[in-house]
């Protein structure tokens, strides 16, 4: 049998409208095996998740991949460019040749291949690395204000609203330019994780809000199951696929903001390459050089891209096994 | 009613302080002393003393904060005797950079801001509405698929790239559009037009991608609602379960997200103005990062809070007037 993503979406739309209002048992829950065969033959997601694989493993292996070049990310190379034109690659598209692979960074000649792979370095670990620290604090966060209600629900409410409301690109920005430099990877987490979690947070906290009425709750209290084993046995299972949903959506926009920060000069410090850095450093070059651009454009479009549709294809096969219960 | 307003004043204020003292404590806390940063090269230690009790820095912090948030509605006054300095009513300090009026500098380049904002947000609400209609008229056919596989791209491509390879491709390969150059409206319009037309397409594409999956679910749920079936029972044409039924409550939640974005958006546009050279506030912001001028990054982030909490409590005044459901919920 073969259904495509589409196949899913209609399927899972006609069961929520005929069984709206049933928690409909004759839909099976979204077990492991169904989500995995429909993931593989989805073919867009498979694309987005061979590429994903591919940065992360080019990402992992950059050192090797830099000695097999021949150039690493901080060499200068001043045969590639020419000094009479103001610095700009010799060669076709760039420079690209033999030797520089995706040809070399005007001015200095440095290796855009190296740097693209080192970038994918620092940008995955700020992106992963800002993921995990927002799913745990929203989880974290989520439950204890869904499950206490009360005054720990209003503290927290509070405190995410006033996170959201909160102009957070240009407060990240201001930010990042007061502190100082050094460790500016981990502040770039810090930040974005501090701004993000409030999303994953609202959402983990409506579910666990109307979790907490149900009977397996309320059996396990009978039995006399502490609050935190409850919260962490029973509730937190049955959050598994909105948490996984909501992060796999939460990446491209952590990518997205690594670049953008960097390309506004507060996020990654050079020497060190990040893409968006490279795209912020090709924009005096991009008339008469738009290769220098181009690399690490379609690096990072591609990227964000792939989390995009990936994340979207996650949730629809989510909701089509829950049958929207 | 009045009781909601006052609550919501109430709650606008209190964020707004708490980002005020927020921003405050931050360069308060970790910022290099700004005193030497405005002294220079040849400085005396008695200069930056003397400039140091000029800003007020000397103060301790509570009575700094005091005074810049007492500066922003009765004015401030910097130093003392002859060589004082006054700074009027809603007051955010002088740029260390222009030594100009952070509020002056503003409310220059607000009028530049606010053009980028509202062209693009006629744009993307038109764009991503009308394609999410399409998408959820012919749902599940080839013209849903592609809008859906184009909201995605449009989601995905960041603004700085956008703009980039479009202004390579219309400026540079095509020559459709000119190169940018500042001139105002009345001079040369087509001119001015052409400036603009690529921000707005810029930002009006990762919006419109947004709008478009919004309005595309919202019409498919709001379809599958009891009193659509209803109106469809007993008969009614289809354009006018529509107009009616339909349409009302699925674009209800449009008005939400459209106040947030576009009082984010008038708060400047960091990234594209930057890209494309327009002399707005996010330029301006970004400038100053550079420069570490703190009262101007200061005041950008201000005006941007008090944009987007404004723009909070219009949408919730609007959502109440729009949808009969929350003012049910409201009364009861």
């Amino acid at each position: 049998m073969t259904f495509t993503s589409t196949d899913l979406e209609v399927e899972g739309a006609a069961a929520g409208g005929e069984t709206a209002g049933d928690p409909a048992p004759s839909s099976p829950p979204a077990s492991g095996r169904r989500l995995v065969r429909a993931f593989l033959h989805d073919r867009a997601a498979l694309a987005c998740s061979v590429y994903i694989l591919l940065i992360i493993l080019m990402a992992l292996a950059a050192p090797l991949l830099v000695k097999l070049s021949g150039w690493g990310p901080l060499e200068f190379d001043q045969s590639a460019v020419d000094p009479n034109l103001g610095g700009l690659p010799l060669g076709t598209a760039g420079g690209v040749s033999a030797e520089h692979w995706f040809g070399v960074e005007p001015g200095n000649g440095r290796d855009i291949f190296a740097r693209i792979v080192y970038g994918a370095r620092v940008s995955m670990t700020i992106a992963l690395l800002a993921t995990v620290l927002t799913s745990v604090l929203g989880v974290v966060f989520g439950l204890l204000a869904g499950y206490f209600g009360g005054r720990v629900d209003m503290v927290i409410s509070r405190v995410m609203e006033f996170l959201m409301a909160f102009p957070a690109l240009i407060f990240m920005i201001a930010v990042l330019s007061a502190l100082p430099a050094e460790n500016r990877q981990f502040l770039l987490v810090g930040v974005i994780s501090f701004f993000g979690w409030p999303y994953l947070a609202r959402i983990i906290r409506g579910q666990t809000m109307s979790l907490k009425e149900r009977e397996f709750v309320e059996s396990a209290k009978a039995s006399g199951a502490t609050s935190i084993q409850i919260i962490f046995k029973e509730i937190l299972p049955n959050l598994s696929s909105t948490i996984i949903v909501m992060t796999t959506l939460a990446v491209p926009g952590y990518v997205g903001t690594e670049a953008g920060l960097s390309f506004l000069g507060v996020g990654v410090v050079p020497p060190t390459p990040s893409w968006g850095q490279m795209i912020a450093s090709s924009v005096p070059w991009y008339a008469v050089d738009p290769a220098y651009f181009l690399f690490p454009g379609a690096f990072l479009f591609l990227l964000v891209l792939s989390f995009t549709v990936l994340g979207d294809r996650v949730k629809k096969i989510a909701e089509s096994g829950e049958g929207r219960a | 009613m009045i009781r909601f307003l006052l609550n919501r004043v109430m709650g606008m204020v209190v964020v707004l302080f708490l980002v005020c003292l927020f921003t405050f404590v931050i360069f308060f806390v970790l910022s290099p002393d700004p005193a030497v940063q405005i002294c220079g090269k040849n400085c005396t230690p008695e200069v930056i003393d003397q400039l140091r009790a000029n800003l007020g820095l000397d103060q301790p912090f509570w009575s700094q904060f005091w005074t810049f948030v007492s500066g922003l509605f009765v004015g401030r006054t910097y130093g003392s005797g002859p060589n004082a300095i006054d700074c009027a009513a809603p007051c955010l300090g002088y740029s260390f950079q222009t030594s100009q009026p952070v509020f002056d500098m503003i409310a220059q380049r607000l009028p530049v801001s606010a053009t980028v904002a509202i062209g693009a947000a006629i744009l993307w609400l038109l764009a991503g509405v009308s394609a999410g209609l399409v998408s959820a008229v012919r749902e599940g056919r080839f013209a849903d698929r592609f809008i859906t596989g184009l909201t995605l791209t449009g989601m995905s491509i960041p603004n700085y790239v956008l703009g980039l390879s479009l202004q390579f491709l219309l400026v540079v390969t095509l020559g459709w559009l000119p190169f940018p150059q500042a001139v105002p409206f009345s001079e040369d319009p087509v001119q001015w037009f052409s400036n603009y037309l690529m921000p707005w397409i810029v930002l009006a594409v990762g919006a419109s991608a947004v709008y478009t999956r919004l309005t595309r679910a919202n019409v498919i749920e709001t379809l599958q609602e009891n009193y659509v079936r209803t109106a469809r029972a007993k008969g009614l044409s289809p354009g006018l379960v529509w107009r009616r039924h339909a349409l009302r409550p699925a674009l209800t939640p449009i008005v939400t997200i459209f106040g947030m974005d576009f009082a984010g958006l008038l708060g400047g546009a960091l990234i594209t103005e930057t890209v494309f050279g327009l002399n707005g506030i996010g330029k301006m912001a970004a400038d100053s990062i550079t420069k570490n001028d703190q009262p101007v990054i200061m005041g950008v982030t201000l005006l941007a809070a008090f944009f987007v909490v404004i723009g909070n409590m219009v949408v919730d005044l609007l959502y109440t007037a729009i949808d009969p459901r929350v003012r049910v919920g409201s009364a009861a």
